[in-house]
C-alpha cells in the first residue's frame, strides 16, 4: 500500500495546487480555462530560475509569479475589459502552451544540479505510517496547508465572506459596498499563482527538466477537480487525491489485482491472468471521475439550497459596476 | 495594379530564397524539437548535416505535426518550396509521404520507420533491438531482485520487439530473471513515465528500461537509489549515479550519407535497416558498472555489429510455450518487423 | 483610471472594426516579437497572415499549367476552415441564446465516433449512397452528447458549461478505448487506429489536385441557414430574446428550456457533423488524435466572427490562415511552432479586448473617491 499512496500523493500534488487556486477563482465568480497555459509558464519560468541560481525556492516563487503574471493578462481582459470568459482562458491557455515552448527552447536536455530537497528536517520515521505521512518534500505539505488555508480563509475569514458574496450574487456584493472587479482581480491572480506552483513542482520537484508541453493536460483534470469537488477545499484535497490514484492505477494493475484476488476470489474469474483490473479498459477507469463529476453537479443543482451552499452562482459572468 | 503587386510579391519571394544553397533538405517532426527524445535525436542529424555541407545545403523543419491530415500538407509544403530531400520522421506519415511522392517525382523522400517504398522513396530505421540485446545482458547480470521493469509506450512491432530482445538477452545470463511491462499509452509525459518507474520500482524492480522518451523514468531511478539506462540519446546528466549506458539513436550518419547521395547523384530508393554496425544506433559510455560486466557488454556489442551473434536465435518460444524460431535459427527480417508476441520471461499484457 | 462607460447602442461600426484593430495590434505586437528574435518583422508577418492569400493573387500571373498548384494552399485554408466554421456557426446560436456550450470537442469526438461506427461496420462495397446516412450518424452522434448537458440543465440546473466539459474528457476516453480496443485495424501493426473508411464514406473532393471537399458547401449553405433563421425567423428572434432578456422571453411566451434544447441540440449537431466531416475527408479512419481541439477553437472562432454564423464563417478562416501560416513560418523562416501559439493568442487577446469598444466607451477618469 504504502509503495501506491506515495507515488499518488506525489501525482496529486500538482493537480492540488493547480486546483485550489482555480477553486479560489471560481469561488469569486470567475471562470479561468487558461490553467493550462498557466502551469506551463509556471514550469518554464521556475525552471529557467533554478538552472540560473540554483535554488529551489527562488524557482519556485518565479513559478508562482509566472502563473500570476499569466493570471494578470487574463483579469485585464477578461475583468476589466469584460470580455468572455471562456474565450479568454482558452486564449490564455494557447499563448502560454506557446509562450512556454518558446522561451524553453534553451533548456531542453538539461539537468538542474542536483537540487537541495526540501524535505522537512526532523520529520522522517522508518515505519510505513511514516514514511507515507512524513517523507514528502515541503511541496506537499505545501500543497495541503494551502488547501487547510484556503478552507479557513473561506468559512471562517470576513475575506472569505466577501470573496464567496462577490461570486453567489455580484449585484447584491457590490451593493453592499464590495469592490467587485478588485476581489475578482486578487483572486484570480491567486489562481494563476497557484498554477503557477503546481508547473513549477512538476519541472523543478517532480521531474527536474523541461519539456515543451510537460504538463500534459493536468490543468484540465485541475479544472474538472474543482466542479467534483462542488467547489469545497476539503473535497478537492480527497478528490486531487482520488484523480490521482485512478491515473497511476493501470500501473498497479497486476499487484492490485493480486491483492483483490487474495481478497475477495469472486472478483477474480476465468484464469490467473484475466483478472479484475487488467480486463477493465483503463479508459474506463479513466473516465470515471469525470462521470462522478457530472453526478456531482446533478445532485447539488438540483437543490436550491445544496447550489447555494457549495456553487459559486455568478460563474463566468461578467460584471461591471453600475454608478 | 494587382498584377504588379503580384509580380512584386513573386519576386521577394525569390529573393528569400536566392543566397542560392545546392540542396535543400526538409524535415518532419512528430513531436516538439525539445522533446529530449526521438524528434531531439532527428533534429541532432539534422545539425550534424548542417555542420557537415556548411553553405552547401540549407535545412528546415517543420515540428509537431500530428500523424494526419496535417503531415500531407506539410511535406507538400516542404516539396513544393524547393526542398530536394525530405526526411518524414513518423510512421504515420507512411500515406502523405507516398502520395506526395507521386506529385513531385524529382524530390527525395525518405520515410523513417515504414515499409513502402517508391522510386523517390526510400524507407530508414534503426536496429534499436541491437542496443536492447546489450542492455538486456547488462540487467541480467546487475539485477539483484531479478526483476527488472519495462516501461513501454504503445504495443507496436518496435516495442515488442525492443521487450523481447532485451528480455532473451538477459535470461541468456540470468534465467531467472522477469521483465515486468508498464504500458503508459503515451510517448512522452514526464509525469506518467515517473509515475510508471516508481510502480516498477515498488513492485521489487531494481533495474528501470524505457521506450518512451524523456529522461523522468531515469530521474525517478535515481532518486529511488536503483538502476536505469537512457533512452534516445545519453541521459547521464540525469541519473549520474542511475544510468549504466544509453542506447542513442544516432541518425547523422544516415542522414550525413544520404545528402551526400543526392548531391553527388547517386541516390537510389532503399530500404535501410542499420544498427550497431552502422553507427545508427550507438551505446553510450558504460558508467556505473563493474569492470567484468562491462567487459561482457562491449564483446556483446561488437559480437553483434560483427554479426557473430544475433539477439533473435533460437530456440524462441513465445509465452505460451509455442516454438517462434527454431533451434539454431534466427528471426528473419519479416518476423521481427512485424513481431506481436512475448517471449517466456516478460509479465505484463499484451494488448491485441 | 480607466472606466467603461455603456453605449446607448452597441456601435454597429465597432463590430465590423473591432477585429480589424485587433489583427492591426497583433500585426504590431508580432512584429515587435519577430524583431525581438531577429527575424524580418515585415517578411515575417507577410508570410505568416498573407501568403495563403499571396499566393491566390499570384495565380493570374501564373503559367496555364502551374495554376493549379498555387490553388493548394489557399484550398488547404478553406479545409482546414470547414470544421471550424460548422462548429463555429452552431456556437455563435449557442452563445446567443446565453447558453454557453463548451463541450463541442466532444460532441465533435462522438460525430466522429458515431460517424465512425457507422462506416467501420458497413459491408464492403457500400454504395456511395451511404455518406449521406454515415453524416446523419455523426449528427446524431454529437447531438446525442449535447442533449446531456441540455437535459441535465433544463431538468436538474446543472450548469451546462461544467456538464459539457467534463464530457469532453469522457468522450476522448471513448475515442481512445476504441481505437485501442474494439475497432483496432487487425492489420495495423498494433497502431492504435481503425481500418481506413472504404471509398463510400470519404467525402468527395470538389477541385481536382486539392483536397477542398464537399464539405465547404455544407459549411456555407449551413452557416447563412443558420443566418436567416437568426435574423428573419421566429425561432431566431425567440434565441435571441431568451439571451438578451429571458424574462420578456418568457413574458413573450418563448420557453427558455426549449430554447436550451434546440440550441444545445443544434450546436451539438453541428460539432458532430464536423467531427464526421473531418475524418471522412482528411483523417479517414479513426485514430486517438482526430483534431478534437477543433471544437475549443471553434468558441474563438464564434467569437471572432461576433456571434453572427455568417462572420463564424470569415473568423474560421483567419485562424485556418494563422496555423496554415505557422507551418509556412517554420518552412520558410525556421521560426519554431511554438510562435504560431504566441501569436494565436495574442490575436485573441486583442480580439476579445477590443470587443468591449462595441458595447462600451473607454473614459480616462481621475480615481473616485468614497
Amino acid at each position: 500500500m504504502e509503495n501506491f499512496i506515495i507515488p499518488m500523493i506525489i501525482a496529486a500534488t500538482p493537480l492540488l495546487l493547480a486546483a485550489i487556486g482555480e477553486l479560489v477563482t471560481e469561488r469569486s465568480g470567475v471562470l479561468n480555462l487558461g490553467i493550462e497555459g498557466m502551469m506551463l509558464m509556471g514550469a518554464v519560468v521556475a525552471f529557467a530560475v533554478a538552472n540560473a541560481t540554483g535554488s529551489t525556492p527562488l524557482a519556485i516563487l518565479a513559478g508562482a509569479g509566472a502563473g500570476a503574471a499569466m493570471a494578470l493578462i487574463f483579469s485585464v481582459i477578461a475583468l476589466s475589459l469584460l470580455a468572455n470568459q471562456p474565450a479568454t482562458g482558452l486564449a490564455l491557455t494557447i499563448f502560454g502552451i506557446g509562450a512556454s515552448g518558446l522561451i524553453g527552447q534553451g533548456f531542453v536536455g538539461i539537468a538542474l544540479e542536483p537540487l537541495s530537497k526540501l524535505s522537512i528536517p526532523y520529520l522522517s520515521d522508518s515505519t510505513a505510517l511514516g514514511r507515507i505521512l512524513l517523507s514528502h518534500d515541503a511541496m506537499v505539505y505545501l500543497a495541503l496547508a494551502l488547501a487547510a488555508g484556503v478552507a479557513w480563509f473561506l468559512y471562517s475569514a470576513r475575506g472569505g465572506l466577501a470573496l464567496r458574496a462577490v461570486g453567489d450574487n455580484h449585484e447584491s456584493a457590490h451593493a453592499l459596498g464590495y469592490n467587485v472587479v478588485a476581489i475578482r482581480y486578487l483572486a484570480t491572480l491567486f489562481g494563476g499563482a497557484c498554477a503557477g506552483l503546481g508547473g513549477a513542482y512538476l519541472s523543478v520537484v517532480d521531474t527536474p527538466m523541461w519539456g515543451e508541453n510537460m504538463t500534459a493536460g493536468r490543468g484540465w483534470i485541475a479544472l474538472a477537480l474543482v466542479v467534483f469537488a462542488t467547489w469545497r477545499p476539503g473535497r478537492l484535497v480527497a478528490g486531487a487525491y482520488l484523480f490521482a490514484a485512478v491515473s497511476i492505477l493501470p500501473f498497479y494493475a497486476q499487484a492490485v489485482d493480486t491483492f483483490l484476488c487474495g481478497r475477495a476470489p469472486l472478483l477474480c474469474f476465468g484464469d490467473s491472468e484475466d483478472k479484475l483490473l487488467t480486463l477493465l479498459p483503463s479508459q474506463f477507469l479513466a473516465m470515471a471521475p469525470y462521470l462522478a463529476t457530472i453526478l456531482a453537479l446533478v445532485i447539488i443543482s438540483r437543490d436550491v439550497n445544496l447550489t447555494k451552499a457549495n456553487a459559486p452562482a455568478c460563474i463566468g459572468r461578467p460584471f461591471r459596476a453600475e454608478r | 495594379m494587382i498584377r504588379k503587386f503580384a509580380l512584386a510579391l513573386a519576386g521577394l519571394m525569390m529573393a528569400t530564397g536566392a543566397y542560392a544553397a545546392e540542396l535543400k533538405v526538409g524535415f518532419v517532426y512528430v513531436g516538439p524539437v525539445g522533446d529530449f527524445g526521438w524528434t531531439y535525436q532527428h533534429d541532432q542529424g539534422r545539425l550534424a548535416v548542417e555542420a557537415e555541407f556548411g553553405d552547401r545545403v540549407e535545412t528546415t523543419y517543420v515540428e509537431s505535426v500530428p500523424e494526419g491530415p496535417d503531415a500531407e500538407r506539410v511535406i507538400r509544403q516542404l516539396a513544393a518550396s524547393g526542398h530536394g530531400l525530405i526526411f518524414t520522421t513518423s510512421f504515420g506519415y507512411m500515406d502523405p509521404t507516398l502520395k506526395i511522392a507521386k506529385m513531385f517525382p524529382k524530390v527525395k523522400f525518405e520515410h523513417a520507420t515504414g515499409y513502402r517504398r517508391a522510386d523517390n522513396v526510400s524507407t530508414y530505421s534503426a536496429r534499436f533491438y541491437e542496443g536492447r540485446h546489450v542492455i538486456g545482458l547488462i540487467a541480467g547480470m546487475m539485477t539483484k531482485t531479478n526483476k527488472i521493469g519495462y516501461i513501454a509506450s504503445v504495443p507496436i512491432p518496435e516495442v515488442v520487439r525492443g521487450i523481447n530482445a532485451a528480455t532473451l538477452a538477459a535470461r541468456a545470463v540470468n534465467p531467472d530473471v522477469t521483465i515486468q511491462v508498464i504500458w503508459v499509452n503515451s510517448w512522452y509525459d514526464p509525469g506518467k513515465e515517473a509515475t510508471a518507474a516508481k510502480a516498477l520500482i515498488a513492485q521489487g524492480a531494481d533495474i528501470i528500461m524505457q521506450h518512451t522518451d524523456s529522461p523522468a523514468a531515469l530521474q525517478a531511478a535515481e532518486i529511488a537509489g536503483v538502476l536505469a539506462f537512457g533512452q534516445a540519446s545519453n541521459m547521464i546528466k540525469f541519473g549520474p549515479n542511475a544510468q549504466l549506458t544509453a542506447i542513442i539513436d544516432d541518425w547523422s550518419p544516415y542522414y550525413i550519407a544520404r545528402v551526400r547521395a543526392v548531391l553527388d547523384g547517386t541516390w537510389t530508393s532503399e530500404d535501410s535497416w542499420k544498427g550497431l554496425a552502422a553507427g545508427e544506433v550507438v551505446m553510450a559510455p558504460y558508467t556505473n558498472l563493474p569492470d567484468d560486466v562491462v567487459a561482457t557488454a562491449e564483446k556483446a556489442a561488437a559480437d553483434v555489429a560483427s554479426g557473430a551473434v544475433h539477439p533473435f536465435t533460437g530456440p524462441i518460444r513465445d509465452r505460451d510455450g509455442t516454438e517462434r524460431i527454431a533451434a539454431g535459427a534466427v528471426a528473419d527480417d519479416g518476423m521481427m518487423l512485424g513481431m506481436d508476441w512475448f517471449v517466456e520471461g516478460v509479465q505484463g499484457d499484451l494488448p491485441k | 483610471m480607466i472606466v467603461l462607460e455603456p453605449r446607448p447602442q452597441p456601435s454597429r461600426a465597432l463590430a465590423l472594426l473591432s477585429p480589424v484593430i485587433a489583427i492591426g495590434l497583433t500585426l504590431l505586437a508580432g512584429g515587435i516579437l519577430m524583431a525581438l528574435m531577429g527575424k524580418p518583422p515585415l517578411e515575417a508577418l507577410r508570410i505568416y497572415f498573407f501568403q495563403p492569400f499571396g499566393e491566390l493573387w499570384m495565380w493570374a500571373t501564373l503559367p496555364e499549367g502551374e495554376r493549379e498548384m498555387w490553388l493548394y494552399i489557399p484550398s488547404e485554408v478553406i479545409v482546414k476552415a470547414i470544421p471550424l466554421a460548422l462548429i463555429g456557426a452552431g456556437l455563435a446560436v449557442c452563445f446567443r441564446a446565453n447558453v454557453w456550450n463548451i463541450g463541442a470537442a466532444g460532441q465533435y469526438t462522438m460525430g466522429a465516433v458515431i460517424g465512425g461506427w457507422f462506416a467501420l461496420s458497413a459491408p464492403a462495397d457500400a454504395s456511395g449512397l451511404l455518406l449521406a446516412p454515415y453524416l446523419a450518424a455523426g449528427v446524431l452522434g454529437g447531438m446525442a452528447w449535447a442533449a446531456i448537458p441540455a437535459f441535465l440543465r433544463v431538468r436538474f440546473n446543472a450548469n451546462e458549461i461544467l456538464v459539457s466539459l467534463m464530457l469532453t474528457y469522457v468522450a476522448g476516453y471513448i475515442l481512445d478505448w476504441l481505437v485501442r480496443g474494439p475497432f483496432k485495424d487487425p492489420a495495423g501493426f498494433g497502431f492504435p487506429q481503425s481500418e481506413d473508411f472504404q471509398d463510400a464514406f470519404i467525402m468527395p473532393v470538389l477541385v481536382e489536385g486539392t483536397r477542398l471537399h464537399l464539405g465547404v458547401v455544407l459549411a456555407i449553405v449551413i452557416a447563412v441557414a443558420l443566418w436567416v433563421m437568426m435574423g428573419r425567423t421566429m425561432k431566431g428572434f425567440e434565441v435571441r430574446v431568451i439571451g438578451a432578456a429571458p424574462r420578456a422571453g418568457a413574458f413573450a411566451g418563448f420557453s427558455r428550456n426549449r430554447t436550451i434544447w434546440f440550441v444545445l441540440l443544434l450546436s451539438g449537431g453541428l460539432a458532430g457533423l464536423a467531427g464526421a466531416i473531418e475524418v471522412s475527408a482528411t483523417v479517414q479512419q479513426l485514430q486517438p488524435q482526430i483534431s478534437a481541439e477543433y471544437g475549443f477553437v471553434a468558441i474563438i472562432v464564434a467569437f471572432l466572427g461576433r456571434l453572427n454564423p455568417l462572420g463564424a464563417l470569415l473568423g474560421a478562416v483567419i485562424l485556418a490562415i494563422s496555423y496554415i501560416g505557422g507551418e509556412n513560418a517554420q518552412i520558410l523562416l525556421k521560426l519554431p511552432k511554438a510562435v504560431t501559439g504566441v501569436f494565436q493568442g495574442m490575436l485573441l487577446f486583442f480580439l476579445l479586448g477590443c470587443d468591449t469598444l462595441i458595447r462600451y466607451r473607454i473614459r480616462v477618469m481621475r480615481p473616485a473617491r468614497g
